[in-house]
Order: structure tokens, then sequence, then C-alpha cells
């Protein structure tokens, strides 16, 4: 569930934490304006208690397996959207520095897929015209369950396309999105039934918290849509400037020279777009670079000098591989000195 | 369980190495902060059949982490345990790319077998590189070198007191979690109500210890902030070492040494 550092392109990853940094400076300065600090601590405190609750686990109906607690929408309800993203946000900051969930630079889509969505879609949408004025535990059953399966879709759904528009992975989008939605959505119906009985729960025992925390939520129409306009022009600016520079940081020039000596023009035809861009990128790519460009005579030749693995035209790709293998070790090298050093000290 | 077991007790201890003292250790968080920033950006920039240009960065990781004294099983360990999300992204790579890009002596090597070590090796890089950057700075200089670059201060304050009551709520989520265990036969009182009944009730007591919290603090002169150790000021020096690590990486991003170095040696060879 949670995105990588290792499938995102700067361009994607860029952009979604320009977004979630964006929602991150509004929702904190909402709190701030809106709220006493008494929500501070209590944030921080609930923030902490998702992790404890994630260290207890619960047999799901019907499968045998165990299942852990997600706890977006638990915290959506409990602080409001604005609070409660700001302390999901919090969540996966320490997940992804101390238990190495995500990355980085996914920390941006992560807190997007896992933050925005519930909070400010699922919550405000689903949850809160069914179960937000009149509660009943009906209504809190069918709109928790139905928060949390929403919430978890389109997480889901911005994982399938954070993943396709960065394209270090081949998946392609309806296999993926054929694979991701329909487990996803039976996480969510569990997600959405411990959510359900926890609030229950609380509901019963101390109707007030819930309470307090509905009135304390002054959410207009209006904030939400200067979120969505905020973040969408941000996305787009850094968008556009990052997949510039993607573009013309390291391999301008190789692509340039492959413009203009023209050679694409002459294939592209062939196959349309696709196959141009196939092409380009096979172009730009590591290992044309290395003489070994993906014509079909190579495998001739291959045969016909079977030794031929210092000519001259393979020189490029063994000089690859022994420079790569002795980086490698050398990088253990130095592992295993300051090893031994250690234990001499 | 077991996961979350074991990244309770490496929360411990990442916490015990951020407090050791090294040469990495002392540099200004905010360095680290944006070097480690520059390091994954620089990783995941690279087109998806790279592979030898990427090691040179794992050069780097490993010197850190000899200057940092990190001891590199732990990493080892702490990667292994959190791949399986990259390796099920990029396994379906082999099948999907089959143009062949490299021989290897007669074996023709496919697109996708590129592709997914690369995917391997972009995992290995950018963890590495947090999983060093937390273990030689600590949460807290991570968190202040964020403010000091424009977060927002109430989620700073929000992510001190997170980190701080982690180790309280833990501590509870585990007791609760072996006191049922000992009462419980046969998986029985592990259905998902029981579970809402637990779970109900650590939120109660922390929702009023959260309450507790706030009024100590407010007696204490609490006023929205949270005063950590002052940052020292970023000096001239301090900047000179940004810029010649971002220079490095860089350079190591634009040329490729590994095949610098193996033309060097092929070179001697022949």
């Amino acid at each position: 569930m949670h995105m990588a550092d290792a499938l995102l392109s700067p361009a994607v990853g860029g952009t979604l934490w320009a977004a979630t940094a964006g929602t991150i400076a509004f929702c904190a300065k909402k709190v701030q304006r809106d709220l006493d600090d008494r929500k501070v601590p209590l944030m921080g405190v609930l923030g902490a208690f998702i992790f404890a609750a994630q260290m207890i686990n619960f047999t799901i109906p019907a499968t045998g397996s165990s299942g852990h607690l997600g706890g977006g929408m638990i915290l959506a309800i409990l602080l409001g959207p604005h609070a409660a993203l700001l302390t999901i946000a919090s969540v996966l900051t320490v997940q992804s520095l101390f238990f190495a969930d995500g990355g980085l630079l996914a920390l941006g889509c992560n807190i997007f897929n896992l933050g925005v969505f519930p909070c400010f879609i699922a919550y405000p949408l689903i949850y809160k015209p069914i179960a937000g004025d009149r509660k009943s535990p009906m209504r809190i059953a069918v709109g928790a369950t139905l928060a949390g399966i929403v919430g978890l879709q389109l997480g889901a759904l911005g994982v399938v396309f954070e993943t396709v528009l960065s394209g270090i992975s081949e998946l392609p989008l309806h296999a993926f999105l054929a694979a991701m939605l329909p487990i996803h959505l039976a996480i969510g119906l569990v997600e959405g039934l411990v959510t359900t009985a926890v609030v229950s729960f609380v509901w019963k025992a101390r109707p007030e918290i819930l309470e307090f925390s509905a009135t304390l939520r002054p959410l207009g129409n209006l904030s939400l849509t200067k979120v969505l306009t905020g973040f969408a022009l941000a996305a787009a600016i850094t968008g556009g400037v990052l997949s510039g520079l993607a573009s013309s940081f390291p391999d301008g020039l190789e692509w340039a020279m492959a413009k203009t000596s023209g050679q694409e023009e002459l294939e592209a035809p062939e196959n349309g777009i696709h196959h141009l861009l196939a092409d380009l990128q096979a172009k730009t790519a590591f290992l044309p670079d290395y003489s070994f460009g993906t014509n079909e005579h190579e495998p001739a030749t291959q045969e016909t000098t079977p030794p031929s693995w210092l000519t001259v035209d393979k020189g490029t790709t063994v000089s690859g591989l022994v420079g790569g293998g002795l980086t490698l070790i050398l990088a253990i090298a130095i592992g295993f000195l300051f090893r031994n050093r250690r234990q001499i000290m | 369980m077991a996961k979350i077991d074991t990244a309770f007790i490496d929360l411990g201890y990442l916490d015990t190495l951020a407090t050791g003292d090294s040469i990495i250790h002392r540099l200004d968080p905010r360095i680290k902060v944006l070097t480690a920033a520059v390091f994954v950006i620089c990783v995941v920039s690279f087109d998806k059949y790279v592979i030898g240009a990427m090691l040179p960065f794992v050069l780097i990781l490993s010197l850190l982490m000899g200057l940092g004294g990190i001891p590199a099983h732990f990493i080892l360990k702490k990667l292994a345990l959190v791949s399986p999300f990259a390796i099920l992204l990029g396994m379906f790579n082999p099948f999907l790319d089959q143009q062949t890009l490299l021989y290897l002596g007669p074996l023709p090597v496919s697109g996708g077998w590129l592709s997914f070590l690369s995917i391997l090796l972009r995992f290995c890089l950018t963890v590495g590189a947090m999983l060093i950057l937390i273990a030689t700075t600590g949460f807290s200089g991570v968190c202040m070198a964020m403010e000091k670059m424009g977060m927002p201060k109430i989620f700073a304050v929000q992510l001190l007191l997170l980190y701080r009551y982690i180790f309280v709520l833990m501590d509870e989520g585990q007791r609760m979690y072996r006191a049922r265990a000992l009462r419980s036969f046969q998986g029985r009182g592990t259905d998902m109500k029981t579970f809402g009944h637990l779970i109900g009730g650590l939120l109660l007591r922390t929702l009023d210890r959260g309450q507790r919290i706030h009024l100590a603090m407010l007696c204490r002169g609490f006023d929205g902030t949270i005063r950590t150790r002052r940052a020292p000021q970023f000096t001239i020096r301090n900047m000179l070492l940004f810029f010649l690590s971002c220079l490095i990486l860089i350079t190591i991003r634009r040329y490729d040494c590994s095949l610098l170095l193996g033309q060097l040696l092929t070179g001697f060879v022949k």
C-alpha cells in the first residue's frame, strides 16, 4: 500500500510532494486559527495510539487470517479532517523514517493517498452526511464502513496512477487496476468494519467525545475548494518545472544528438507514437550507450566471433560490468574496513 | 504482529544509534536532510534500465555507514524486511519487457530483467539513505531541520509529541496484546467485536491521557511551541560542505564512474 521511492520518477514524486506540502501548510494554518492549542497534544498522542493499535491484531471473519487497523478514518472522525490530516501525515513520517515504509520522496505520495483521500473526500462527503449530526449505531456503521471502503479505493487508485505515470514498473494500467482494486475493496471493508466497532464503542461509552469533535468543525465548502485549487496549482507548476528538468538534466544531450542525427525519423512511421517513444527510450537508455544498439545483426556477429568478449565494440559493456563489479566490491571493502577498525579501537 | 514487534525494537535501536558521536553525527541536521533529498532525487532520476551508473551511490552509502558507525547488518536486515512491495511491483518487468538489450557472453538479457534489478537497486539506495539519515541525526534533529526549512510549527510540535508518546503507547499496546494472548485459547477473543472494545478502551484512555498532558503542559507555560535546543547558525563552513556534497553527488549522477573505472582497467589489461 505504501508507495516506494524506487518506483517513482522525480516529476511524479515532486508534484505530489508539492501538493502534500501545500495541504499540510493549509491544514496547519486552519488548526491554528480555528482551534485552541488544546488539540495539539491530543493529535500527537492519538498518532501514537495508532501505532499501539497496530500492535494488536484481530481475525478477519470468514478468512481466518488476521489484520491490523489502518486508522485514518478513526482519526478523521475523532479530530475532524484538518487535524486528522496532520496526524496521519506525522504517523506516515515516522513510519517512513523508522520503519522504512515508503521513502523520502514517496512520503508526499503516501500522505496524499492515505491522508488527503480519507480526510477530504471520504470523511466530508460520505461519513459526515450519513453519521455527522444524527447518530445511531446503524448510521455510524454504514457511514464508517462506506467511508473506509471509498477512502482505501481512492488510495489504491492513487498508488496505481503514481506508479504507472512514473513508468519505472512495467505493469500496464488495466492489469494493475484489476489487481489492486479488488484487494483494497476487501481491505477497505475490513477497515470500515473495525472502524465501526471502535467508534460505536466510543459512542456508547462516552458519546460526548464524538459530539465534541462534531461541533468543533466549522468546515465550510469554501475551504475545501481552496485546498483543491491550491494544490492543483502547485502541482501543475512543479510538475511542469520538474518534468522539464528531468528530461533536460541528464539525457538531454544524448536526446538532442539522436534527434539531430535523424535516426528516429526513419523508423517512427512504422508503428506511430508508441514506437517512436520506445525507440527514443532505447536510444537514451543505458545500454545503447555501450555500443550495443538494438539492431538485429547483433546475434549474428556474436555467433561468428565467439570469444568476442574483449573485441572493441563489446568493450564498453565489459568495462561497464568490470567497473560496476569493482565499485560494489569497493563498497563492501569499505564496510569491512570500518568494521575491523571499530573492533580494533 | 511480528513485523510491528521488530519495528518497535528497531525504533529503540535507531534512537540509540542516533545518540552516537561521529563525524557524520556532528554535521548540521539541515545539511544531512538536504543532502539526503539530493541523493534520493539523483538516484530516482536515472533512466529505468540503468544499473552500473548507480553503483557508485552504493559506495557513498557504504562510506557514510562506515564513518557514522552504523552496523551494515542492521541496515541490510531492515532492507530485506521491507523489500516485498518493491519486489512485488518489479517482478513483472521481466515478463512484460522482453526486448533483448544486452548479451552476457552467449546469454541474452532482456530489458525487463535490467529494469527489475534497477528497481531493487533504487529501493536499497533510497531506503538505505533514509535509514542512515535517521540513524545519524535522530528524530528531533530531522524535525528541527524541517521546521527551520519552513515546515509549519504546529506540525513540528505534533511530530515531536507523537514521537515522545510512541514509546509509551506501544508499550501499552504490547502489554494488551500479551494479556489477550494469555487469556484467549484457540483464537477465541480475537474477533473484531472484542478488538473494537479493546481498542476502544485504549482509545478512551489515550484521550484522557491527551487531556492530562495538555493540562500539565499548560501548568508549565505551554504556548503552542516546543522549544528544542537551539540550532547552531548555518555557517559558511556548513554551506561549503553542503555544496561540496551536492557537487560530488551530481558528478556521480552525471558521469558513469563505474564505467570509467572499468574502461581504465580493461585498458590496462589490453
